[in-house]
């Protein structure tokens, strides 16, 4: 059984702006690794740097932000394509939550399936946790998936998540594999009732 | 919630629990393995010491990497020669059958499924790529997964899934000449938005689906997953049948009767009830191009582009984030357009029906010097029908380059790649920002007849000027 996954704390990093696609989150040349390892280096390549590799703008680059391990996003995070690459240089670079308007639901899944809560919570909250992350971004936020919230400050702001991820991350069976070898007998019964299963011979 | 929609039969037939969680343990009836998203999983059955559960419902092929160019082995990416020769020594040591070039069948794993009749009606098939979407024109539950997932698929043949909501997607009526398969998907996503199917499968519906070829189906249902849904279909029809009868994984004599009983089984009922339904009329449908940065940022060739300035809040910045990427201005046609590439290929539009259409484009005519224009074949086989038909000849005739297949310059995990802004009419289905290889790059979506066209004239036009001869 992995890890139950109840309450999560730390510093947050806001990164502004809708769609923001699983290309730029890993560019696709990054992909090219038989393994995860590296993965944390790869974090929104292009956005971070140029193609000399020198340092843009952008939120990851700023010393304020450099301890956050909550990221703060908005609508439809994680869109495009399936790469779990995505989620995990996510996890590896340090972050072990995301706090979002919506995000793509292969995503979605894919951090579920990490250990990663990814967690909806309405726009004008989240423009409100960025505005307050800019003006102190030391600023202490907690995730609490028992209570469904979100707090910061005097703040106490609701989350929400599916019932089924949610139960995933608290009772620690966020990689399904476990449960799903347990019903080894039922499988073969649904296969066997398919008869595309035997080739319908 | 939806009830008696093909969705719902083909997963209640699947659904071998609920989980604790209150998820449902969805069994797999397919699953197609790439290089990219595989070496991971296979990987963790190995620390483990576990074997695939069903090799024979496992099939692999190289796709995303490989070298459209030079093919000698080993290639000339080190990283390319690496992955691929690791899916080999998997798909050997776990017992699946690998579709490799030497089979004479290797492609991409969404051409592949369908036309080797591994892809048949009333399935549920995973591949960790999004674009499995495609698979669901036959009337399947088809859709994209991570890698923890293709892990769990490979030992268990099942996933934990949470149910969704099922909208109709209707469009009624008949697509004028000149107006593909493409422009019908690019239309539904500009109207519905790149999250509007987000919880949903979409089930396309009405005449225009109906009247269209499987290879036109696959187009629609492929970009499913650019509106947001994970899962789009159409119910299966004489159409799908035909299709699938003689091809080679295909269930033959009896057994093909049997199948016809099961896929006519699951269809959706006429008293199916649905989540939503939305209604599109075919004769609103003219060519479509993307101009921005999601697939959702598109325009008919003959409309103006959209001004930020009459919008407010998170759109306007979406849109003004579009424009300074694009270098494009608010108000303006996007005919004529200057382009420097034409990219024709992609699990989108790579079949033969659609290298038939740029054919018939490019016949006697020349491409721009201006324009490289690549195009990439599906798979083998449609290689081999296309150079049988003398599309080749016609391709290179008119200066485009004909190629070996593989994704390619879709996302350009490979040599084929746009360099600095250059800008690229692309027959693929991303116009992400960096996404076909250049940080800088920009992609303008269309069909596969609306590439050619542009190649011709060296900027984006309205490709039925040239079907009728102008």
């Amino acid at each position: 059984m992995a890890d139950k996954i109840t309450h999560i704390s730390g510093h947050a990093v806001p990164i502004e702006g809708d769609e923001i696609d699983t290309d730029r989150i890993m560019p696709a040349r990054f992909l090219k690794e038989i393994t995860f390892d590296k993965m944390g280096e790869y974090l929104f390549y292009d956005a971070r740097f140029d193609s000399d590799g020198n340092p843009l703008e952008f939120p990851l680059n700023e010393d304020r932000f450099k301890d956050a391990s909550i990221m703060v996003v908005h609508n439809n995070f994680g869109c495009g394509s399936s790469r779990e690459h995505a989620p995990q240089a996510i996890k590896r670079y340090g972050f072990n939550a995301i706090i979002g308007e919506s995000f793509a639901e292969i995503f979605l899944g894919n951090c579920r399936s990490l250990g990663v809560p990814a967690v909806m919570m309405l726009r004008p909250e989240i423009n409100a946790l960025m505005e307050e992350l800019d003006s102190n971004p030391s600023l202490d936020v907690s995730l609490d998936l028992e209570a469904m919230t979100v707090s910061y400050s005097d703040k106490v702001v609701p989350i929400a998540l599916s019932d089924q991820n949610r139960s995933a991350f608290l009772e620690g069976t966020w990689n399904s594999l476990a449960m799903l070898q347990a019903n080894d007998e039922a499988i073969n019964t649904t296969a066997s009732n398919l008869g595309y299963f035997s080739n319908f011979e | 919630m939806a009830e008696h929609t093909l969705y719902n039969n083909v997963w209640n037939l699947h659904k071998v629990a609920q989980l604790a969680t209150g998820a449902d343990q969805l069994l797999i009836g397919l699953h197609l393995v790439h290089e990219v998203t595989s070496p991971q999983a296979f990987a963790a059955l190995k620390e483990q010491g576990k074997s695939i559960k069903f090799p024979n419902r496992t099939y692999a092929t190289m796709d995303h990497i490989i070298p459209t160019d030079v093919i000698a082995r080993p290639y000339q990416d080190p990283q390319a020669e690496l992955m691929g020769a690791t899916l080999e020594k998997n798909a050997n040591e776990f017992g699946i059958q690998f579709f490799g070039r030497q089979s004479g069948k290797q492609g991409i794993v969404h051409v592949l499924g369908p036309e080797l009749g591994l892809t048949q009606p009333g399935m549920t098939i995973a591949c960790g790529d999004s674009h499995t979407s495609t698979h669901g024109a036959f009337g399947a539950l088809a859709f994209g997964i991570g890698t923890t997932e293709v892990h769990h698929v490979m030992q268990t043949q099942t996933l934990s899934l949470i149910p969704l909501k099922v909208r109709r997607v209707e469009v009624n009526g008949s697509l004028e000449t000149g107006v593909y398969a493409k422009d019908v998907i690019l239309k539904i996503i500009e109207k519905l938005g790149v999250k509007g199917g987000i919880g949903f499968v979409y089930e396309y519906a009405g005449s225009v689906f109906e009247s269209m070829s499987m290879e036109e189906r696959m187009t629609v249902c492929n970009m499913s997953i650019e509106g947001g849904a994970r899962i789009g279909y159409i119910n299966p029809d004489d159409t799908t049948f035909e299709y699938v009868s003689g091809r080679e994984f295909a269930p033959k004599g009896q057994a093909f009767d049997k199948a016809l009983s099961y896929w006519k089984s699951i269809q959706s009922r006429p008293d199916a009830e649905y989540d939503d339904i939305v209604t599109f009329d075919a004769s609103d449908i003219e060519p479509m191009v993307t101009w921005g940065i999601n697939p959702g940022q598109g325009v008919g060739i003959s409309e103006q582009l959209p001004d930020p300035a009459q919008f407010s809040g998170a759109d306007r910045r979406t849109l003004e984030e579009a424009f300074d990427y694009m270098s494009l201005q608010p108000g303006q046609s996007m005919a004529g357009v200057p382009i420097d590439v034409a990219f024709i290929g992609s699990c989108t539009n790579s079949r033969i029906s659609d290298l038939r259409e740029v054919a018939h484009v490019l016949d006697g005519r020349r491409v721009s010097e201006s324009v490289k224009t690549l195009v990439v074949p599906g798979s083998q086989q449609v290689k081999s029908q296309a150079e049988a038909e003398g599309l080749d000849k016609i391709f290179t005739a008119a200066g485009a380059e004909w190629r070996e297949p593989g994704c390619s310059m879709c996302l350009a995990m490979n040599p084929d790649k746009l360099i600095g802004n250059q800008v690229c009419a692309s027959s693929s289905n991303r116009n992400f920002m960096g996404r076909q290889g250049s940080a800088t790059g920009r992609t303008l979506l269309m069909s596969p007849a609306m590439v050619a066209a542009a190649a011709v004239k060296g900027h984006v036009t309205d490709v039925r000027q040239l079907l009728e001869g102008y």
